[in-house]
């Protein structure tokens, strides 16, 4: 597939001497969704900002379906759509002047049909002549996101779109987000819910005190790091597990009624069928069984924790 | 050219002012009503006419000035700072628009609110003394100019300041004294020979000169001069704008 944005040795030291990027490279193709974790102060609002022209780059490139963000920007920009982390509004001007200076912003003419769908695709429609200073938390989160794609954006930066916003609503969001990139328009969000990167992204990137660590599709990524667990209900409780059983290094529930077998799902021989048959000869008999997946989180946080 | 861009800006920024109507036109209008009263009227009556006009007439074209300078000033540095503030200024670097246009809408918008402005002012003079313009073409040049030029400056305040102090202390601290100091009130040739000297060093003679010069034909300085001086800011305000934009100065980090 198309890469439609191109990261090339990204650098970025703040006037105060920190560098909160260091030599990003990060391609992102047409239309899918783009996941970028990564803890507090790790660098995805610096990433979108410069992205998105907010920001100067110290060092490297950034290209736009093909063009320069700095020498092509009119181009570039015209093509980006961004929701930032911070909800900041004029409050008081009202919800339909406020979407209809953003798209005149990003230089298109006056559109109320397609100004019309996105706020009723945010159900913000019988807000319309409301002043921005009457809406509730999460409204002005779906006004940013509506002021984002008022222009069309080929490309959607959504940093922390989910923040403040309520269960039913963060569904209905993501809806939104899956029925975008129906139409074909790029992703980009980042998120402190792994559950959400989970749920919606095609790939993941994992960025960590100023680098990319790691760059998957998200079922490639639970795949490899994924780990399996096989977990027994005994029949009888078991004091003391049998040395035939040693080589599969099982765990022993303290009551003795649970076994757990660890495995990789990345290897040739699983191990489960040897370990059945294994069980049955050593006359142990099992009344349930159930396995367990890590979630994206487990493997979040284990990426992350390691040098905290 | 961005013209959506520039026409939603302008169009913001106007909006802005109808929303504070009372703060942008009406408390303008009472205070140069009020100048009227005590300078006009009360202290007026005891002055002899300057240079063949009543004093209440004469300093007609000062208290527009001084209005359209601190009104420029502050429209154009309110526009920029406050989107700054309240960090929607998001939205203004992240969009597809030239720095032309950015000055273009910006300084747009400040200009034409205190000239329109300047005009109720002179419109609200017109019921307290008789007035005359001679030259209305010159009169509209001068107005435009200062407008534009001041707006200029407004606008670099609007991104140097970083809080609501710097913001007001320009205006307040360098541009009034400056004004009153610069003849609105008075001419020149009043002063001790001394002062008048000094008074040349400041901008703002320049343009209170010119500009009553285009109402009764009366001028401190050559109208070549004020001409050329108030010219001559205007590319000095422009020359720092387009600075600010090539460097980034204080916009993006
Ligand atoms: N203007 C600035 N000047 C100096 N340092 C900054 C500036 N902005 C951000 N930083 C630092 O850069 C680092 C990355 O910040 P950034 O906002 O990109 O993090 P983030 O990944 O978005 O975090 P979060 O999940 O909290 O939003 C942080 O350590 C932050 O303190
Ligand atoms: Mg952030």
């Amino acid at each position: 597939m198309q890469d439609i944005l191109v990261v090339a040795d990204l650098s970025k030291t703040y006037a105060t001497g920190f560098s909160a990027l260091k030599n990003i490279h990060l391609a992102i193709r047409k239309g899918e969704i783009f996941a970028l974790l990564g803890p507090n102060g790790a660098g995805k609002t610096t990433l979108i900002s410069i992205i998105c022209g907010i920001v100067n780059p110290s060092a490297g490139t950034v290209r736009v379906d093909g063009h320069d963000i700095i020498r092509d920007y009119r181009a570039a920009r015209s093509l980006i759509g961004l929701v930032p982390q911070e909800l900041t509004t004029d409050a008081f001007e009202t919800v339909w002047g406020t979407v209809s200076f953003s798209r005149g912003l990003f230089g298109r003419a006056p559109n109320p049909g397609h100004l019309e769908r996105v706020l009723k695709a945010l159900s913000l429609w019988d807000k319309k002549d409301n002043k921005i200073i009457t809406l509730s938390g999460g409204m002005k989160r779906r006004l940013m996101i509506a002021k984002a794609l008022s222009h069309e954006p080929q490309i959607l930066f959504l940093d922390e779109p989910t923040a403040g916003v309520d269960v039913v609503l963060r569904h209905d969001m993501w809806e939104l987000v899956r029925s975008l990139r129906d139409t074909g328009v790029t992703i980009i969000l980042t998120t402190h819910y792994i559950d959400e990167a989970e749920e919606m992204a095609d790939r993941i990137g994992v960025i960590h005190k100023g680098e990319i660590i790691l760059v998957d599709e998200k079922s490639e990524l639970m795949r490899k790091l994924g780990r399996k667990q096989l977990v027994l209900q005994l029949q009888q409780p078991l004091r003391q597990l049998p040395a035939a059983l040693s080589a599969y290094a099982l765990e022993l529930s303290a009551n003795g009624c649970e076994l757990t077998y660890t495995y990789d799902t990345q290897s040739e021989r699983i191990g489960i069928t040897a370990l059945l048959d294994d069980l049955g000869d050593t006359g142990i008999l099992f009344k349930d069984l159930h396995t367990t997946e890590s979630s994206l989180e487990d493997i979040f946080v284990s990426l992350v924790r390691d040098d905290r | 050219m961005n013209i959506h861009a520039v026409r939603a800006i302008y169009k913001f920024e106007m909006a802005r002012t109808w929303r504070t109507v009372m703060q942008s036109i009406i408390s303008p209008v009472i205070s140069t009503s009020l100048y009227f009263v005590v300078f006009g009227a009360a202290i007026g009556s005891r002055i002899p006419e300057v240079g063949g006009v009543s004093y209440g007439t004469f300093i007609v074209p000062g208290l527009v000035m001084l209005s359209l300078l601190t009104q420029s000033i502050s429209n154009a540095s309110f526009g920029i700072y406050f989107p700054k503030f309240t960090g929607t200024i998001y939205e203004l670097l992240s969009a597809p628009v030239s720095y032309v246009e950015i000055v273009l809408a910006y300084v747009g918008a400040a200009a034409t609110k205190s000239i329109v402005l300047g005009l109720i002012i002179l419109a609200t003079a017109a019921l307290f003394v008789p007035l005359r313009i001679d030259h209305p073409l010159w009169m509209i040049l001068f107005l435009l100019l200062t407008a534009v030029t001041f707006s200029l400056i407004g606008f670099i305040i609007g991104i140097w300041a970083d809080g609501f102090e710097k913001l007001q202390a320009v205006p307040l601290l360098i541009i009034t004294p400056l004004t009153f100091l610069g003849g609105s009130f008075y001419s020149i040739d009043m002063l001790p020979p001394l002062w008048q000297t000094v008074a040349l060093f400041n901008p703002v003679v320049y343009l209170i000169s010119g500009f009553r010069w285009s109402f009764y034909g009366l001028s401190d300085v050559s109208v070549a001069l004020s001409l050329t001086m108030t010219a001559f800011f205007l590319l000095v305000a422009l020359a720092i704008v387009a600075w600010i934009f090539k460097t980034g100065y204080r916009l993006k980090i």
